[in-house]
């Protein structure tokens, strides 16, 4: 089977336009994939069933994952012109002169990388025997824009399980036939399965909460982070 | 079915979906016939047939069926939000509970993803024992799902109670061997948890030798059945095309006859080293999907007296290999097995922590329903049950 990066050229070939970009699996099983933009997931979702060499005509599975924004710690290398007083010869102090040397650093920086959903989609095919192909497309954040095009219409596979990421993630998947909460009831409000999600506060029972009771209530529901524009 | 709209591209060669119109692998619209009122049922999800809790939202048309819309999630217990706030080994009692008949295939598919994300080289015998104890699931499994499948036809008990029977001599030996019979926690990353002993392995030599006759027995009782062969052939067929595009594994994917064994095609384990034949259905119906778990004990014992006879000696775990406090380097892996009921995945990303980052489960009972909307449409509510039970699915795992 060709590798990731011969998948991602004949993808690029195939579909103009797409931005495919390779993401690099260093864990033993070496299941590199693809993260392929929204905008033309479903050319490059049919190319890579319909392609005679490729054939991926199974789709396994589709998962959602959650990166909530993170501070990420880096060392960066930094060159920068500092004035530095050298001695002059034989040390003579009136010797001395201030001069301008360039020199290499290694600095710590902090960046906030911004949060998003992700879902990844594990591709084989059953004609050729071969797989995995693992693709990924994520949202642009986690709050108001989180719809990525629905890959139902050519894998029907997908259709319980995009109702599931949508359901536990709240990714809105445009296109799909049939997009419910399937493991939730109907009228439940957020999603499970986010990292920051926050347990409702309801082991304790009493007939009429009050006092200290709905003290910690509304303490609890101030906690709870502020999902909108995700479908309710 | 006069009024079925099926586009009538089958002449197209599998596989290729290219050519086929917008829409091809939905479920087709039915009309109803204009007389009388929808009905619109409930069925479940408290209902004898529904292995469980389970409702099919169904729109009748007399016993017609218009609609059905599958309706799940009443055992839902968040599994995967567990798996990730647990430590690697600590989510392996927990993978018990997702198929509940069959423990020990769910475990063997967790080790083997996480074997796949750390790199863990698994010994010679503990492969052998795995397959061995893989196999006598598949037997528990198979029996009983037709055992179920011909109760639903009405048949109280005779036949299930056969499966059962049988069932439970092998759960003494996982009772004996992993100390319980359903909850059998026994697989680590890296082997097993225990060695079998000598007598367990010609104890299970024995009960292999017999079960030939037990599957005769079952065969010459039901296969023939002139009421079972009436009611299931013919019945929910699904065809090829739209099986490999619904993601449909396992016996019900080769009873539409697609030839897709994982244990052939990935060769996980040491199941290449194995002489078995992968039996295929022809038409894709009831009886098929039958058939195809029928056959598929008769090679799963096949299987069983090779690695009974071949295993070798040795560790069943290397002691090096860590299996408490494991964390792997960070990445992701994704490793799946045949289970009894089809294609069991398990995907895990790291982050260099004790917990899975994700932990994610690929059911094969939830994917197979999929296509329950289109193999019901236009039969009757009878028939609805039979084609549900040929699903063969078990709650625990749909629900997660």
């Amino acid at each position: 089977m060709k590798t990731a990066e011969e998948i991602k050229n004949a993808i690029e070939a195939a579909v103009p336009g797409a931005r495919v970009e390779l993401v690099l699996n260093p864990s033993p099983a070496a299941q590199h994939s693809l993260r392929i933009d929204a905008a033309h997931a479903t050319a490059v979702a049919l190319f890579l069933r319909d392609d005679k060499e490729l054939e991926l005509d199974f789709l396994s599975n589709v998962t959602g994952v959650d990166w909530p924004e993170r501070e990420v710690t880096e060392k960066v290398k930094v060159t920068r012109t500092v004035a530095k007083s050298v001695d002059g010869p034989e040390g003579e102090p009136e010797g001395q002169s201030v001069q301008q040397v360039e020199e290499t650093v290694e600095e710590t920086r902090k960046r906030i990388e911004p949060g998003c959903l992700e879902a990844v989609y594990h591709l084989f095919s059953m004609e050729k025997k071969h797989g995995p192909v693992v693709i990924r497309m994520k949202t642009v954040n986690r709050t108001d824009r989180v719809e990525l095009p629905s890959l139902t219409p050519v894998w029907r596979s997908a259709e319980f399980q995009e109702r599931e990421i949508f359901d536990l993630y709240g990714i809105v998947f445009t296109g799909h036939p049939d997009l419910r909460r399937i493991l939730m009831w109907d009228a439940f409000k957020d999603h499970p399965m986010r990292r920051d999600y926050l347990e409702p506060d309801d082991f304790e029972y009493e007939p009429t909460p009050h006092d200290q009771v709905l003290a910690r209530a509304a303490a609890h529901a101030a906690q709870a982070p502020q999902n909108e524009g995700a479908a309710q | 079915m006069k009024n079925l709209t099926i586009p009538s591209d089958h002449d197209l060669e599998f596989g290729s979906c290219a050519t086929r119109p917008e829409g091809w692998n939905r479920p087709p619209h039915i009309e109803p016939d204009g007389e009388g009122e929808l009905l619109e049922v409930a069925m479940g999800p408290h209902h004898p047939s529904t292995h469980g809790v389970f409702r099919m939202d169904l729109a009748l048309d007399g016993e017609r069926v218009i609609r059905l819309k599958p309706v799940f999630g009443y055992l839902h217990r968040n599994h995967e939000k567990i798996g990730e706030t647990v430590s690697y080994l600590a989510m392996m009692p927990y993978t018990d509970r997702l198929d509940y008949i069959c423990s020990l295939t769910n475990n063997w598919a967790y080790a083997l993803a996480v074997e796949k994300l750390a790199g863990i080289a698994v010994p010679e015998r503990a492969e052998y024992i795995r397959v061995i104890l893989a196999e006598l699931t598949r037997v528990i499994n198979h029996s009983s799902a037709i055992g179920f499948l011909i109760q639903e036809m009405g048949a109280s008990g005779t036949p299930l109670m056969y499966a059962f029977r049988e069932r439970e001599k092998i759960l003494d030996l996982f009772e004996e061997l992993t100390g319980s019979r359903m909850m059998c926690n026994y697989m680590r990353f890296g082997g097993c948890r225990v060695d079998v002993t000598a007598s367990w392995i010609e104890r299970t030599r024995k009960l292999v030798a017999s079960l030939p006759r037990f599957i005769d027995e079952f065969d010459s009782l039901l296969s023939s059945n002139e009421i079972l062969m009436a009611r299931t052939q013919g019945m929910g067929i699904l065809t090829p095309e739209l099986a490999v595009n619904a993601g449909i594994t396992g016996p019900m994917l080769r009873a539409s006859g697609v030839n897709y064994d994982l244990r052939k095609v990935d060769g996980y384990g040491v199941y290449n080293r194995f002489k078995f034949r992968v039996p295929l259905g022809e038409v894709g119906d009831i009886y098929d999907r039958f058939m195809v778990r029928m056959l598929e004990m008769r090679e799963s014992l096949a299987i069983l007296e090779q690695a009974l006879k071949e295993i070798p000696g040795g560790p069943v775990q290397d002691v090096k290999t860590k299996s408490r406090g494991l964390r792997p380097k960070p990445g992701e892996a994704y490793g799946r097995i045949e289970a009894p009921k089809g294609e069991l995945g398990f995907y895990l990303i790291s982050d260099g922590g004790p917990n899975p980052y994700r932990y994610r489960v690929r059911p094969p009972s939830l994917i197979n329903l999929t296509v329950l909307e289109d193999m019901c449409l236009g039969h009757n509510v009878a028939d609805v049950v039979l084609i549900f039970g040929s699903v063969d699915i078990v709650l625990g795992e749909v629900d997660r």
